[in-house]
């Protein structure tokens, strides 16, 4: 491999500042939400009330009645192809016969002022024949259960689309079911411990709303400002919707007020779209907090149960579970998820047999989809709970028990693909177990401010877990990132220019994509361009896989470039340094200004990592990951067991992250991580009755505030994969996956309730 | 939608008799998260925070006087020692920015049954004054709620202050949320002694249609004279009168039995910091 | 209505506001000031305070008509003579910056903290921020830019 020692300033391996950083902090970057034009009108939807019904009609005549509206459109309206989706187009951009979960758009409005646009909406009416909805998974994989996606019209599987791989789908309301089986599926041991284990519904809750503004073009087309993940996978799918050929829908990215999974998806897009093409104006669509919790799809509730059998000296025999994913009413990236809760299932663990079958299953329930960790969230959270179980009836410390099981180079996944690069399993846990205790006071009890202790009733606990995921798309994917750079002289000096797709969603990536350039071009001075479709796609901002992957290809985009640098100057071993052409001895042959000269040297090119492959449908077995990420977490709270209040005193974490490209923003992502990760341990919840969901809004959907995150300790490994660019492993989404199951593991050990279920509510607590 | 910004409390009344559906809005903390919601289109508003006289606070006889227009952020900077357990509350409410601008008297007017502010009110036996163009009257605190988000304001009154007599006794307050901080009680509790009347107010939040009051603990015979240290059944037997006194439901925020056994929790803890607090005054 | 305010020091006026608009709406829409943030127009996320004469709030819950002749700051108002205020500075260089989202509510309400207490301890920084949600940064590195802002006071 090579690795390269930065010696450029802003560099890779240098904590370089962000290049919007300064438009952040003065309030001048536009978010999507930001944006306006002139003549601009304001979109609004109408969401179904219903978790299921059939809609008998639709009247929109009182709403296109009101002054100040410009268009109402239903799903007759809709000018392409009716549905959409990332791996299965079955998603209706507007509710034709039937509405399948709660907020499902059936119409949409154009008005000249929000107000009025939500005026109108409440205007329409429809007459809907309500249905039962089908809401708990395990029922609705029984046989002769209600199917989500009956009727014939609107049947979803019409269309396979493209990206996704292709995916085995199952039949009726069975999504898919991934079996994972290794070594003996019935194979016994002396120390068996099993548990049923539920993780509720998480939501990403960004703070800058689902948003963008559609402008109709002279050509027929349209030229969309949105905040999203994925600029291509969208355009293909608008285009569709559309009924218009790519090239003429056109995607820029608007500033992205976070993502964490939930732009995957497809939300206003088409609607603004059409509603942009049939008045001729461009429409601003801006949701609000709570349609937002109805615009996106969510991390899955899972119930999952498990059985490890173990040696007396807690060497793991077999692992067994069946894992049950609820994915709503919509496929989304369901398919995915559910491969990664099997493949992942184990953990980091070295296990000669396991039988896991997990299943993505259809209801009524919200479609949930990506979010942060994917599948491997919900597997940890449950395995992680189980290796506690086990080291206390083996009488064992939990930290040992993990680090004898541990995964190793060298070692074999349940999927029988070889892990290559480190796995540094049981040095993590072991590190973050030797920091020093947490400090014996803390600035906050339990409660807060809100005076509810002075102490009485507070115990504290310390807990661990570690946790496992892969990085960037699997399972035989065609997964590339494209990157154009363009070396050229301005004012006598030679700076680069670097373009893609790659969505910048907070995480820092253009900061990422400067570095690489001044590293390998060897200049100070480099812009980032808008990220918009006028250049290949880059792959989505998921998976924990841009530095990776774009950051791969603009390294492979640079390097073409220099080797133009080279042969021009006539250095066949050149090298780039402080804006001068260097030879192989290191000696100064010209300065890069000087080669470049009036002659920009621009280069495109698309990066690839080595190609996976799919799982075998029977057994699971398959190389089907590309890289492995891991993150260890050690948790230390105080419980008022008598309130059922916790106050998590501080986490420490180690984690590898191969390269840290920009340690500063390395330590940002996991500590960000990691706080999504104690929310989901203690607050962080959806809560859906009968299809219904309760809470959506900021009053009731609790994040965690700046008095909910202790002080963090994070330690940072850098054990280079021999695959990646520069050694880099992928960075976001580790974080978010063994916090939770660190935090409930310490407040079972202050309290020595069972705790099988996250969130952890007070009433759980106290029993 | 129309808007009034009157200028004093009798033009205030005055537009508020002319017109009976026109919504007050004060610091807007309810009113304009309805108003984005969608949840609620009044034909008119009364900005109400142009109003001087909502805004003083001071003696009044016998009784602090607190304007309805008075944010917590005052409250808490500057009644904290004549009125400890409305200070107390106040610091649980919402964030900075909602204390900056929240007030008493649209807690009072929201009627919500987990106002955080209700609760000391009971405790203290508050009396909550209120005034249109026909007069002004009083109600105690305990009289004013009526339902969840239902009051005895008349169409044509206004909130004007809230009475609290000033504080003979110690007086606490706690609230449980499931968060640590900005969060909307799960249930709170307050207590305030009376060692000249020797009884023990109590105000129970967010565990009932609205909130309540622990009347069979009013006369809790506690060791006014010794000032003794309290006696672990007696201390029980609060938490279960408190705890038998609200009404609680399941709702998103906990379970009616998570309620009534925090509230046991609650009353046995505050009543304790309470006495130890009349203790060393007598010492 | 019309509505007339200072915004940043300058005189503004807004025409045909309807009643229950925010000032949220009137700043970002009407005034072409989108600094301060809508991530949720319920109070909650603090992502849109502004100074009110001198007071830090949520412009979410303040009625247009309520800012009639007041005094009104916002993050776009804080850079005085083309240098970034202090707070703002810091917030850069700390890495307290991700999607930024929630940054102009916070430096705003960071600004008002150090204005009242120059120097404060951990807790009180908590105590302050806890209006102001950030989904990103998990709030390490926003405690790290009050107290390099505080330090270099
Ligand atoms: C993010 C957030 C967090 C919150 N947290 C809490 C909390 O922890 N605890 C809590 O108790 N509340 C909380 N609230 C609710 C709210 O802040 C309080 O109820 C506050 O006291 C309302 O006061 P206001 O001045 O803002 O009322 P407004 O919103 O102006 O008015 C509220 C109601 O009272 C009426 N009203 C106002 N003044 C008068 C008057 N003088 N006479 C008659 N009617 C009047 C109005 O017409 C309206 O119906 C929270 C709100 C938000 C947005
Ligand atoms: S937008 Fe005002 S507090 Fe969230
Ligand atoms: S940086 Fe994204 S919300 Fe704070």
């Amino acid at each position: 491999m090579t690795t390269t020692v930065s010696t450029t300033r802003g560099g890779v391996g240098d904590s370089a500042l962000r290049p919007d950083g300064t438009l952040k902090v003065t309030g001048e970057f536009a978010f999507s939400s930001d944006l306006y034009a002139d003549d601009m009108l304001w979109g609004a939807t109408l969401r179904s009330p219903h978790p299921r019904a059939l809609i008998r009609s639709v009247d929109i005549g009182a709403a296109l009645a009101l002054p100040g509206v410009y268009a109402v459109l239903t799903a007759d309206d809709v000018p392409g192809e009716r549905r959409y989706g990332l791996e299965v187009v079955d998603q209706p951009v507007l509710a034709g016969r039937s509405v399948r979960y709660q907020g499902e758009p059936v119409a949409i409005v154009a008005a000249d002022h929000p107000e009025t646009a939500r005026r109108a909406v409440a205007r329409i009416t429809v007459d809907y024949e309500v249905l039962a909805p089908v809401t708990d998974p395990e029922a609705a994989l029984a046989p002769g259960a209600p199917q989500v996606h009956e009727d014939a019209d609107d049947d979803p599987r019409a269309g396979h689309s493209e990206p996704g791989p292709d995916q085995p789908l199952g039949t009726g309301n069975l999504t898919r079911h991934v079996p994972v089986r290794r070594g003996d599926p019935a194979a016994t041991a002396p120390v068996v411990v099993a548990g049923r284990y539920e993780i509720g519904m998480q939501d990403q809750a960004f703070l800058g709303v689902e948003s963008g503004l559609a402008v109709p073009a002279e050509d027929g087309g349209v030229d969309l400002y949105i905040a999203t993940q994925w600029l291509h996978v969208d355009q293909k799918q608008v285009a569709a919707c559309l009924g218009l050929p790519a090239d003429k829908v056109r995607l820029t990215l608007a500033g992205v007020g976070g993502a964490f999974g939930a732009r995957e998806d497809l939300s206003m897009q088409v609607h603004a779209s059409m509603l942009a093409l049939r008045t001729g104006r461009p429409v601003k669509m801006v949701y609000s907090r709570e349609e937002s919790f109805f615009g996106h799809v969510h991390r899955h509730p899972a119930v999952l149960h498990y059985e490890h059998g173990a040696d007396t000296d807690g060497t793991l025999v077999y692992v067994r579970a069946r894992i049950v994913l609820d994915g709503g009413a919509y496929t989304s990236s369901t398919p995915a998820v559910v491969a990664n809760a099997a493949t992942l299932g184990v953990g980091p663990y070295t296990v000669p047999n396991v039988a896991i079958d997990a299943y993505g299953v259809y209801t009524n329930n919200p479609p949930c989809g990506a979010m942060r960790g994917f599948g491997a969230v919900q597997a940890c959270f449950a395995y992680e709970s189980q290796m506690d179980a086990l080291a206390a009836a083996l009488g064992m410390d939990p930290v040992e028990l993990r680090a004898r099981n541990a995964l190793t180079t060298g070692g074999l996944m349940p999927t029988g693909q070889l892990v290559e690069g480190p796995a540094p399993v049981a040095e993590l846990l072991r590190r973050v177990r030797d920091l020093p205790p947490a400090p014996a006071g803390a600035d906050f009890l339990p409660g807060g401010v809100a005076n509810t202790t002075r102490g009485e009733g507070v115990v504290r606990g310390v807990g661990y877990a570690i946790g496992i995921k892969n990085v960037c798309f699997s399972e035989g994917f065609d997964d590339y990132s494209t990157a154009r750079v363009r070396l050229e002289v301005i004012n006598g000096r030679a700076v680069a220019l670097v373009h893609t797709a790659a969505a910048e969603v907070g995480q820092g990536l253009v900061t990422v994509q400067q570095q690489i350039a001044r590293t390998e071009l060897g200049v100070d001075q480099v812009t980032v361009a808008t990220a918009d479709t006028r250049v290949g796609s880059a792959g989505s901002s998921s998976a924990s896989r841009q530095t990776y992957m774009t950051g791969g290809a603009v390294r492979a985009a640079c390097r073409l470039v220099a080797d133009r640098v080279y042969a021009r100057a006539g250095v066949p071993e050149g090298r780039l340094r402080d804006g001068a052409v260097l030879d192989a001895s290191g000696a100064v042959v010209a300065s890069l200004a000087d080669v470049v000269g009036d002659d920009p040297i621009e280069q495109t090119t698309e990066y690839r990592h080595r190609p996976t492959s799919p799982l075998d449908p029977e057994t699971g077995q398959g190389d089907a990951h590309v890289q492995y990420a891991f993150a260890a977490h050690r948790a230390t709270v105080d419980v008022d067991v008598e309130l059922g209040l916790v106050k998590v005193v501080e986490i420490a974490t180690a984690q590898d992250v191969g390269k840290a490209v920009n340690p500063q923003a390395v330590v940002g992502q996991i500590q960000g991580g990691t706080a999504q990760g104690i929310g989901l341990a203690l607050m962080e919840e959806i809560q859906v009755v009968d299809g219904l969901v309760r809470n959506p809004s900021f009053t009731d959907y609790l994040i965690p505030t700046i008095l909910d995150m202790p002080p963090t300790r994070v330690d940072v490994l850098e054990l280079a994969d021999p695959h990646s660019p520069y050694g880099l492993r992928g960075v976001g989404e580790p974080p978010t996956i063994s916090s939770t199951p660190a935090v409930v593991a310490a407040i079972r050990a202050a309290t020595g309730r069972p705790l099988p279920r996250v969130p952890v509510r007070p009433e759980h607590i106290v029993g | 939608m129309d808007f009034h910004a009157p200028g004093t409390l009798a033009d205030a009344l005055a537009v508020k008799a002319a017109h009976p559906d026109a919504l007050p809005i004060a610091g807007g903390t309810d009113v304009m998260v309805d108003l984005n919601f969608d949840r609620r289109r009044p034909p008119a508003l009364i900005d109400l925070t142009r109003v001087g006289e909502l805004r003083a606070f001071g003696a009044d006889g016998a009784h602090l006087r607190i304007g309805a227009g008075v944010p917590y952020r005052q409250i808490i900077d500057q009644l904290a020692a004549r009125a400890p357990g409305l200070a107390l509350a106040a610091r649980t409410i919402g964030s900075p920015q909602i204390r900056n601008r929240g007030t008493l008297g649209g807690n009072l007017g929201s009627a919500s049954p987990a106002g955080d502010a209700h609760p000391p009110l009971l405790a203290a036996g508050a009396v909550v004054e209120l005034a249109s163009v026909r007069g002004t009257r009083t109600v105690p605190a305990a009289e004013f709620f009526t339902g969840p988000k239902r009051s005895v304001l008349a169409a044509d009154e206004l909130v004007t202050a809230v009475l609290l007599p000033v504080a003979p006794g110690p007086q606490q307050f706690a609230k449980v949320g499931t968060r640590t901080a900005m969060v909307i009680a799960v249930c709170s509790f307050a207590v305030a002694l009376d060692p000249v009347a020797r009884t023990v107010g109590t105000g129970i939040g967010s565990a009932g249609p609205t909130p309540l009051r622990a009347t069979a603990a009013h006369d809790l015979p506690l060791p006014w004279d010794t000032a003794g240290p309290l006696d672990d059944d007696l201390v029980r037997r609060f938490g279960e009168l408190v705890a038998a006194a609200a009404r609680p439901i399941d709702d998103v925020r906990g379970t009616a039995a998570y309620r009534r056994h925090a509230l046991g929790v609650l009353a046995r803890r505050t009543l304790t910091w309470a006495w130890d607090d009349y203790r060393k005054g007598r010492a | 209505m019309r509505v007339t305010c200072t915004v940043n020091g300058e005189p503004r006026e807004a025409d045909d506001v309807w009643p229950g608009e925010s000032l949220l709406y009137v700043l970002r829409e009407r005034l072409g000031l989108p600094g301060a943030k809508n991530a949720c127009e319920q109070g909650e996320c603090g992502s849109c305070t502004v100074y009110l004469d001198g007071t830090p709030v949520c412009a979410c819950l303040v009625a247009a008509g309520q800012a009639q002749d007041a005094a009104i700051v916002t993050v776009e108002g804080l850079p005085a003579a083309g240098a970034l205020d202090p707070v703002q500075q810091a917030f850069l260089e700390t890495g307290a910056v991700q999607c930024g989202f929630c940054t102009p509510g916070l430096i705003v309400a960071v600004h008002d903290l150090l204005a009242r207490v120059p120097h404060p301890a951990d807790p009180e920084i908590r105590e302050a921020l806890a209006g102001n949600l950030c989904r990103c940064t998990g709030y390490e590195k926003i405690i790290d830019a009050v107290r390099l802002a505080a330090s270099r006071a």
